[in-house]
């Protein structure tokens, strides 16, 4: 019984920090219909920024996902402004393939900058700290990152649902020629919309490093997970990305433990291969 | 006296094709005009060239004064200019309130847009009834009257109310008209597009034909509703 919670547990916690990288991947699909390729490195950067604020500086990543959150809303701002603002209304893979440079290069500069070495934080304030419930053990800083994914998700969720300016976003979204017509200015809405992808992956990518190694390749696994829970869930529905992280999250564990760990990826995306072939627009998709 | 929007000699390019070939045309305060012609006659270029959406490749478009033919949309509706665009373009899945104050969204104080809610509520009862069901869900006749709420919501001096009849059946169009002349009545001047030639003259004061991207007959209602010219080619008399 207690490994049984122990595996719901951690496929719970895993799956609140994929819904958390992939809200942000979700939302700038969802508006702009862009998908982000860098968004995984996004991911990288603020893992780094963390790790080194940590390293060189002695502060704790509890603290700094306030840096780095900050720092990939810049960089989500940027990356629309100088590269996808560039690219759209090309061809129609011309932001794919840009992004997908922006994604190359960012990997390849840690690469070269820091090296491929795994880089762990030691000795912050959430450390390995971990308690019992009923015989499982839960670790302190996944169900920190999970609790912080939660409140991220529901702030989002609101944002987008019940101010005016969530519904210019989904105007935007729907019809941007309409949208003008109100006198929202689509070009600061997508400049907003790319920023919040950016801080969303910013934050969770400072409080992994709570937990999680460093190393410029970290990136490849969260995103394409993150692809897999923005197709699950249907592109740009934020509810449905975290239900469908949730279930990626238990899918892997419970894989992981009771078939072979070698094989819970397997599961992960033998399920999205079901899925899109089922009902191609994703659980909650449009 | 100056006319409060004035059009002088555009022309206009769809994709590099040219659709409009040099059309003038003036709006004066209070007056309601109607842009009549068949399909292509460049009607809908016209509208959405003064309300941003596209800018004319050379000639000038003044509002109160003010050259406005490189303002972009989101602008034009700062300075009084709201556009009902063809298609009603109604922002689906979200509900008739949100639309409606999304048509006020440059109104930043709360106690307004609460306000011109509760008058369009007055003008069109039935959005309030219908106010938190999302827009698709209602018929094309209640779609359009929340997409001329919507675009009234903005207080505009000036509206473009871009072919209201199309896709309605013929007891509905009649009564989209008629709050033509409700907005009229408020102090907005009107510009309309529309296919349907007699409808339209009648709650007109003048109105231009276009075809093929120029004016080929402009004046009053009355002189253009008694021109055997407009009768033969527009009404089918």
């Amino acid at each position: 019984m207690s490994d049984f919670l122990q595996v719901l547990i951690d496929g719970i916690l895993s799956g609140l920090l994929y819904a958390l990288v992939a809200a942000g991947l979700s939302m700038i699909w969802g508006v702009m219909d862009v998908i982000n390729f860098a968004h995984g490195e996004f991911l990288m950067v603020a893992m780094y920024i963390c790790y080194w604020m940590g390293f060189m500086l002695g502060l704790d990543p509890i603290f700094t996902w306030i840096a780095s959150g900050i720092f990939l809303f810049i960089l989500g701002g940027l990356t629309y402004k100088w590269i996808i603002k560039r690219s759209l209304g090309k061809a129609a893979m011309a932001p794919l393939l840009a992004t997908f440079g922006l994604s190359m290069l960012l990997k390849n500069f840690c690469m070269n900058r820091f090296s491929p070495n795994f880089r762990l934080l030691s000795g912050t304030l959430l450390d390995g700290k971990t308690f019992e419930v009923g015989g499982a053990i839960v670790s302190v800083p996944q169900l920190v990152t999970g609790i912080f994914a939660l409140v991220i998700l529901a702030a989002l969720y609101w944002l987008i649902k019940k101010t005016r300016l969530g519904w210019a976003i989904q105007a935007t979204a729907m019809d941007k020629e309409a949208a003008e017509l109100m006198g929202i200015d689509t070009e600061k809405i997508y400049l907003l919309v790319f920023g919040i992808g950016g801080a969303c992956v910013g934050v969770a990518g400072g409080l992994m490093t709570t937990y999680l190694a460093v190393h410029p390749e970290v990136g490849g696994l969260f995103s394409l997970i993150a692809f897999v829970v923005v197709a699950l869930g249907g592109f740009g529905s934020i509810t449905g990305a975290l239900f469908a992280a949730l279930l990626i999250g238990l899918v892997e564990s419970f894989t992981g433990f009771y078939v072979a760990a070698v094989l819970k990826y397997v599961a992960v995306f033998a399920i999205y291969l079901i899925v899109i072939l089922v009902r191609p627009k994703g659980l909650f998709g449009w | 006296m100056t006319a409060l929007l004035e059009v002088k000699d555009i022309r206009c390019s769809y994709d590099h094709v040219p659709v409009i070939h040099g059309i003038s045309l003036h709006v004066d305060e209070g007056e309601t005009v109607a842009i009549l012609g068949a399909n292509g006659a460049g009607k809908s270029t016209l509208m959405r060239t003064i309300a941003g959406l596209m800018h004319p490749a050379s000639g000038s478009i003044t509002f109160e004064g003010r050259e406005i033919g490189k303002t972009p949309a989101s602008e034009s509706i700062k300075h009084g200019i709201s556009y009902v665009p063809e298609g009603r373009r109604l922002f689906s899945k979200l509900t008739v309130r949100e639309n409606l104050e999304l048509g006020a969204f440059s109104v930043t104080d709360k106690s307004v847009v609460a306000e011109r809610l509760d008058e369009m509520y007055e003008l069109f009862p039935i959005l309030k009834s219908r106010s938190g069901q999302t827009a698709e869900t209602m018929s094309g006749g209640e779609q359009q009257m929340c997409a001329i709420a919507r675009g009234l919501m903005s207080k505009p001096k000036l509206i473009l109310l871009d072919e209201l009849s199309l896709g309605l059946q013929p007891s509905l169009v009649e009564r989209v008209l008629a709050t033509v002349a409700e907005i009229r009545r408020r102090g907005v001047t009107v510009l309309l597009v529309e296919q349907m030639v007699q409808e339209a003259l009648e709650i007109a004061d003048r109105g231009y034909v276009l075809q093929t991207g120029r004016v080929v007959h402009e004046g009053s209602s009355q002189e253009l509703l008694d021109s055997e010219e407009v009768r033969r080619a527009y009404m089918g008399m």
